[in-house]
């Protein structure tokens, strides 16, 4: 209570003094609250720009970041794309090597390759040239046989010719045309006539097929419907001869050979064959027929002769004659037809002039 | 009447008859006699003594019927319409040899001259007994039926068919292989005409094997066989690759060649024409020809003889040259173009002349490189002259304007294609100018060469039409030059000149 006393008493102070300080505020109060603007301003002017500085360094720090992070994120792009650049080059190089390679390989083997085209060409044309020597040689060697053909049928002429005039060489007596006294030596046709054998006579040949007679050469296809007419177109020998009908009758009579040249040599042994299987054959019981009583054979008669206790005479098997000289009516024996050659007669007994048998 | 007398009439008539007959087959064997005697109707009086009791008057009928009718068309003609030929048919078959060879004589003569009379003799049935024939043991025999199938098929397939049909072949070739030298031929020969007409005949005498026993008588000394071997094996090489493989088969290669040094001309030519069919297949084919050596033997073959018988060779070497470049740089590398050039100056004929064009065409048209080759030789001014002359056949001028396209196209060789500026026609020029524009442009020295040579002076007095290739070209050539240098060749330039300084005012 005695506060409130206090305050009480107080009072009117209070309002006076609350009057006064009221006043007194409020002269002050504007320049205060200029001076408190001016504070506030410049204090919220700092905190503005501590603010903003701390925003830009922020911005700063997260653009720093920001394009770090971008920076680095481009270059490992751009590296990545160097790096893949590097290697595609890499591959198409390789790829290049490959392929040209491949190429290569491919034409060559089956497009067109130079280097084979061109050793094919020199092989060729090597070839060519054997071929040409060995046609040339095979040419050659056949002008050489035909040249020795030639010579071979000249001399073989000449030969002829040689012997055809065979009758042209010069005798002992006689010396022929190609031995000319005149001459210093003979003609060499003389030694070739001399070397050659004359020619001989040659046979009447028979020109041509057509005019033979038709019967030496119609052979066993064709039919022989008539008897042979006698051939014609030939001169009539002359002379006495007998009839050309009969003549030829005779000369174109068929062979008529003699019954032994017609008969084979076996023909008796086969018939004798034949005839025993004949017999074989035909007979009706194969048992021999025998006689109802038995038959003795007969005894061996010998001949006279033989027979006979002096045994068999030497005549007509040594000799023909009777040997008995005292039964000759003459003393003479039989004279021989012939005389003996008298020289195989002084056979060994005569001696030659030298003194030794001859 | 003594016997003696009666022969004595028979004896009369026959030598008459004898004596007739051998005259007129001694007459038949002038062609002045033939007119008369058809005249005189030898073909009525020959016929009955076909029938004669007595084979030597037969025969000799037979034989003058077969000289009548080997004269002329006419005579064989009347020898079918007389009924003829039904008789000797049917006595060929009975007779003895001597008859038989008449009587194949007769048809070979009838059968020669056209497809008609051939078929006639088919049709009376010649063919069966002939067959026989062929069987026969004499080689006279033989040698007459197959050279009368021979003449009958010789003229079409069908009556090579006929012939074949007939069942001629593996007796033909049976024949080939007799020891007869002239049986031998005519049974080639026979063959070769069989197989020409198409394949299936020619695979029908490959299949009697003959190729092999051909092949092995190429190297046998006479040359007339020789000749019909190597014609029948080209006749059957020529139809299909099949064949002329079975014929290479035969191994005749390295053998066939040393025939190309025959001294018989037709050897020659059929050993040629052999080469030839077989080149003419497949690449393959003239492969094979060209590494044994073919290609040289054949220019020395060309080299060695004249006129026709080098025409197979020169074909040849086309052949092989238009298979392949490859094929053509060994026919250039064998000094095949200086000799078809020779063939091409030489030749009087047009033909050959031709087949010559045309193989340089074939070699020169692969590359440059062959062009170049072609053009060293020296023949584009002999083809291009060729090609303008009045008297060169249709074909000439055109296989050498082909051959001239062909080596031109290709050809860069370009000292050989300035003598041709002067004096080739415009649709040749056209190609020559375009060489020209294609090379010049690329080669400094080329371009020197062309103007101190004249040529582009030649260029500018070509006159085309504006727009056409030529005028292109020639622009292309101007191109690779100053301008001064072209006006200057520019037909005029002087009068242009004289004309600028008379106009010309001097400065004073």
């Amino acid at each position: 209570m005695a506060t409130l006393a206090r305050l009480q008493e107080r009072l009117p102070s209070f309002k006076q003094e609350y009057f006064s300080r009221n006043r007194f505020v409020d002269e002050y109060r504007r320049t205060e609250y200029c001076a408190a603007v001016k504070i506030q301003s410049w204090f919220r002017g700092c905190k503005v720009r501590a603010y903003i500085r701390y925003l830009n360094k922020m911005m700063v720090f997260i653009q720093k970041w920001w394009r770090g992070y971008q920076g680095r994120k481009m270059f490992r792009k751009m590296a990545e794309t160097a790096y893949f650049i590097m290697k595609m080059n890499f591959y198409n190089e390789m790829a290049v090597r490959i392929q040209k390679r491949w190429r290569g390989y491919y034409i060559r083997k089956y497009i067109h390759n130079y280097y084979a085209l061109k050793k094919y060409l020199e092989a060729i044309a090597l070839n060519n040239e054997t071929v040409r020597k060995e046609l040339e040689e095979f040419a050659e060697m056949k002008e050489k046989e035909e040249v020795k053909k030639a010579l071979e049928r000249e001399k073989k002429k000449k030969d002829y010719l040689a012997r055809k005039m065979h009758y042209l060489l010069s005798t002992q007596q006689i010396a022929g045309i190609y031995n000319s006294p005149c001459r210093k030596s003979p003609d060499p046709w003389e030694m070739q006539l001399k070397k050659a054998k004359p020619l001989r006579h040659k046979k009447k040949k028979i020109e041509n097929a057509m005019d033979l007679p038709w019967h030496t050469y119609a052979d066993s296809f064709g039919f022989q419907v008539m008897p042979p007419l006698p051939p014609i177109g030939r001169q009539k020998p002359q002379g006495p001869f007998r009839d050309t009908v009969e003549v030829l009758q005779q000369r174109f009579k068929p062979l008529e050979p003699s019954v032994r040249v017609v008969a084979s040599s076996s023909s008796l042994r086969r018939t004798q064959e034949e005839e025993k299987q004949e017999e074989w054959r035909n007979r009706i019981h194969d048992e021999a027929f025998m006689p109802f009583s038995y038959n003795v054979p007969d005894e061996y008669i010998p001949s006279i002769q033989r027979a006979s206790k002096y045994g068999q005479s030497d005549y007509g098997i040594k000799h023909f004659r009777e040997e008995h000289p005292e039964k000759w009516i003459t003393n003479k024996d039989f004279l021989t037809m012939l005389p003996s050659i008298p020289l195989f007669g002084k056979f060994g007994q005569a001696y030659s002039r030298a003194g030794q048998f001859v | 009447m003594s016997q003696r007398q009666v022969l004595q009439v028979f004896e009369q008539y026959q030598r008459a008859r004898t004596q007739f007959v051998q005259t007129v087959a001694e007459l038949a064997t002038r062609p002045q006699n033939i007119e008369t005697l058809q005249n005189a109707g030898v073909m009525a009086l020959l016929r009955p003594l076909l029938l004669d009791v007595v084979p030597n008057i037969q025969q000799t009928a037979a034989l003058a019927l077969g000289r009548l009718a080997n004269y002329n068309d006419d005579l064989a003609e009347a020898v079918v319409k007389g009924d003829i030929l039904p008789q000797l048919v049917y006595s060929l078959a009975e007779q003895n040899r001597f008859y038989k060879k008449a009587a194949a004589f007769v048809l070979r003569a009838v059968g020669k001259h056209s497809p008609q009379l051939a078929q006639a003799i088919v049709d009376c049935g010649a063919l069966d007994t002939l067959v026989i024939c062929l069987e026969d043991f004499d080689p006279g025999v033989k040698e007459a039926a197959s050279w009368a199938l021979g003449y009958i098929a010789r003229h079409n397939s069908e009556l090579s068919q006929a012939v074949v049909d007939a069942g001629a072949i593996p007796l033909l070739v049976l024949c080939i292989q007799e020891p007869e030298i002239a049986l031998r031929r005519i049974a080639a020969s026979a063959l070769s005409d069989v197989s020409k007409h198409s394949p299936e005949l020619a695979q029908t005498v490959v299949d009697a094997g003959a190729i092999a026993h051909l092949a092995q008588m190429i190297l046998n000394p006479d040359a007339k066989l020789k000749r019909q071997v190597l014609s029948a094996l080209s006749q059957i090489a020529k139809h299909s690759v099949d064949l002329a493989e079975m014929v290479v088969e035969a191994e005749i290669f390295p053998v066939v060649l040393t025939c190309l040094k025959d001294s018989d001309e037709y050897v020659k030519k059929n050993a040629a024409t052999l080469i030839r069919e077989i080149a003419r297949h497949t690449p393959e084919l003239s492969q094979l020809i060209v590494n044994a050596g073919g290609v040289a033997a054949i220019i020395d073959c060309i080299g060695s003889c004249k006129g026709n018988v080098r025409l197979p060779g020169i074909m040849m070497l086309g052949y092989v040259a238009a298979h392949s470049e490859n094929l053509a740089m060994a026919v250039i590398i064998s000094k095949g173009v200086p000799q078809l050039a020779v063939c091409l100056s030489e030749e009087p004929e047009d033909h050959i002349k031709a087949a010559a064009a045309w193989s340089l065409g074939q070699i020169g048209r692969h590359t440059p490189e062959h062009a170049r080759a072609v053009a060293v030789a020296n023949v584009l001014p002999v083809l291009l002259s060729l090609y303008m002359a009045t008297e060169s056949s249709e074909d000439l001028q055109v296989k050498a304007k082909k051959a001239l396209k062909n080596i031109l196209q290709k050809c860069t060789h370009l000292p050989a294609l300035e003598p041709l500026l002067h004096d080739a026609p415009p649709n040749i020029l056209k190609h020559i100018v375009g060489q020209f524009s294609k090379v010049l442009p690329h080669d400094s020295k080329a371009r020197r060469l062309f103007v101190t040579s004249g040529g582009l002076k030649k260029v500018q007095e070509i006159k085309a039409e504006a727009g056409s290739l030529l005028q292109e070209y020639i622009n292309t050539i101007n191109n690779c030059y100053p301008e001064e240098i072209v006006r200057y060749y520019s037909p005029g330039y002087s009068e242009a000149l004289l004309e600028r300084v008379e106009n010309y005012h001097p400065v004073l």
